[in-house]
């Protein structure tokens, strides 16, 4: 057995600014404290919040940074924190890198009132569709999104199904006759 | 269909039963399903037509890609309202006399699925005529289903069933028409006016009068 105790996925990480979770982030850190609002690591992972404004120019130099490559974005969610919360909002970016074999969650966090993010489809094509679901389930508006139609609902929907206060039996009953 | 309609009413009232037997006879002697397997009820269909349970004893064995050769209309899973314009636009593609099966309890009342993804029951959308229970059915009983529809044929009268007239055809709006947006902004609030998907057919009328 080994005598010196690894630092496992498992095992909590402290989450304070001083003692950064990862050399990854502790350089981000240095390079661009102002994408950095907070870090939070859990459970082995590590997301950092991103101001709204920043969100772009946060993934774009992410994916080319030496540091970090993370070419591939495994997915965007949206997520509704509840009707009473302020802000109410979170869009996630689910980061992998294929030649590092890191990974990082961007988070943003969005008013109810203001449900507006710029497009990351600038920065991998595959935000295309992964936007469009958010956009759909959500209502969250990704501001330079070539094509920001329904994904998976149908096109005259009303309302945003996955949104914390949208009826489990929607508006009213279907029927085409 | 054609030759029948023309038939049935160049004849004289008293001829039309015994015509009626002929034709019932020969519909449902060869019922063609429409192929719409939607979840896992479409497995036990596609098992309904295997050696052990033999559809085709029943004449029912020929499933048609192509709704123009059906039928019968098979609903066998839950349908999505995504699903529900098509399934409309399937249905009003086949061409009369024309039946539908509701296999299954997602078909037939939504089942499990009581939200707002799912229509609650097939009959919202188009008329049924033979509802079967089960999550999913067995085999045996869509071949139960088949029998009772053909008892059902065996009693109607070829003045029940015919096309919708050509005119009344134009009218329908083809669903899947909505207005697509160029892309550049969200549509929050844009709905399309309100229109009807489709005609009812005559049979419907005549059902809901």
């Amino acid at each position: 057995m080994a005598s010196e105790p690894e630092n496992t996925e498992g095992t909590p990480i402290p989450s304070s600014e001083a003692a950064a979770p990862s050399p990854l982030v502790a350089a981000l850190q240095r390079e661009h404290p102002e994408w950095i609002s907070d870090v939070i690591a859990a459970f082995g992972e590590i997301t950092i919040v991103v101001p709204r404004e920043q969100i772009v120019a946060a993934c774009s130099f992410l994916k080319t940074w030496p540091e970090s490559r993370f070419d591939f974005l495994a997915d965007i969610c949206g997520a509704d924190r509840g009707v009473e919360e302020d802000p109410r909002f979170e869009v996630n970016y689910h980061l992998f890198s294929t030649t590092k074999h890191h990974r990082l969650r961007l988070k943003v966090v969005l008013s109810e009132e203001d449900t507006h993010v710029s497009s990351v489809t600038g920065v991998w094509r595959t935000a295309n569709w992964h936007e469009r679901e958010t956009f759909d389930l959500f209502g969250v508006i990704f501001d330079g999104h070539p094509d920001l139609r329904r994904i998976l609902l149908p096109e005259d929907w009303q309302g945003h199904a996955l949104r914390k206060d949208f009826p489990l039996r929607g508006y009213e009953p279907y029927s085409l006759t | 269909m054609g030759l029948e309609n023309v038939i049935a009413e160049a004849l004289p009232e008293v001829l039309t039963t015994q015509l009626d037997s002929l034709i019932n006879w020969a519909r449902k002697s060869s019922l063609w399903p429409a192929t719409f397997g939607l979840a896992c009820c479409a497995i036990e269909m596609m098992n309904a037509t295997s050696s052990r349970n033999d559809l085709a004893r029943f004449g029912a064995e020929v499933f048609r890609a192509s709704p123009r050769q059906a039928d019968v209309m098979i609903v066998s899973g839950r349908v999505s309202r995504k699903m529900a314009p098509v399934l409309r636009r399937i249905y009003d593609q086949m061409p009369e006399p024309k039946w539908v099966i509701s296999m299954g309890a997602c078909a037939t009342s939504g089942g499990v699925f009581d939200n707002y993804a799912i229509v609650q029951g097939v009959d919202k959308i188009v008329p049924v005529d033979v509802y079967i229970p089960g999550c999913p059915p067995r085999p045996e009983m869509l071949v139960h289903a088949v029998m009772m529809l053909q008892d059902k044929v065996s009693k109607e009268s070829a003045r029940d069933r015919r096309d919708v007239p050509e005119e009344e055809a134009r009218e329908a709006v083809p669903p899947g028409t909505l207005p697509v947006t160029d892309g550049s902004t969200a549509r929050l609030n844009t709905l399309p006016e309100s229109r009807p998907y489709t005609i009812a057919s005559r049979h419907e009328r005549r059902r809901s009068s």
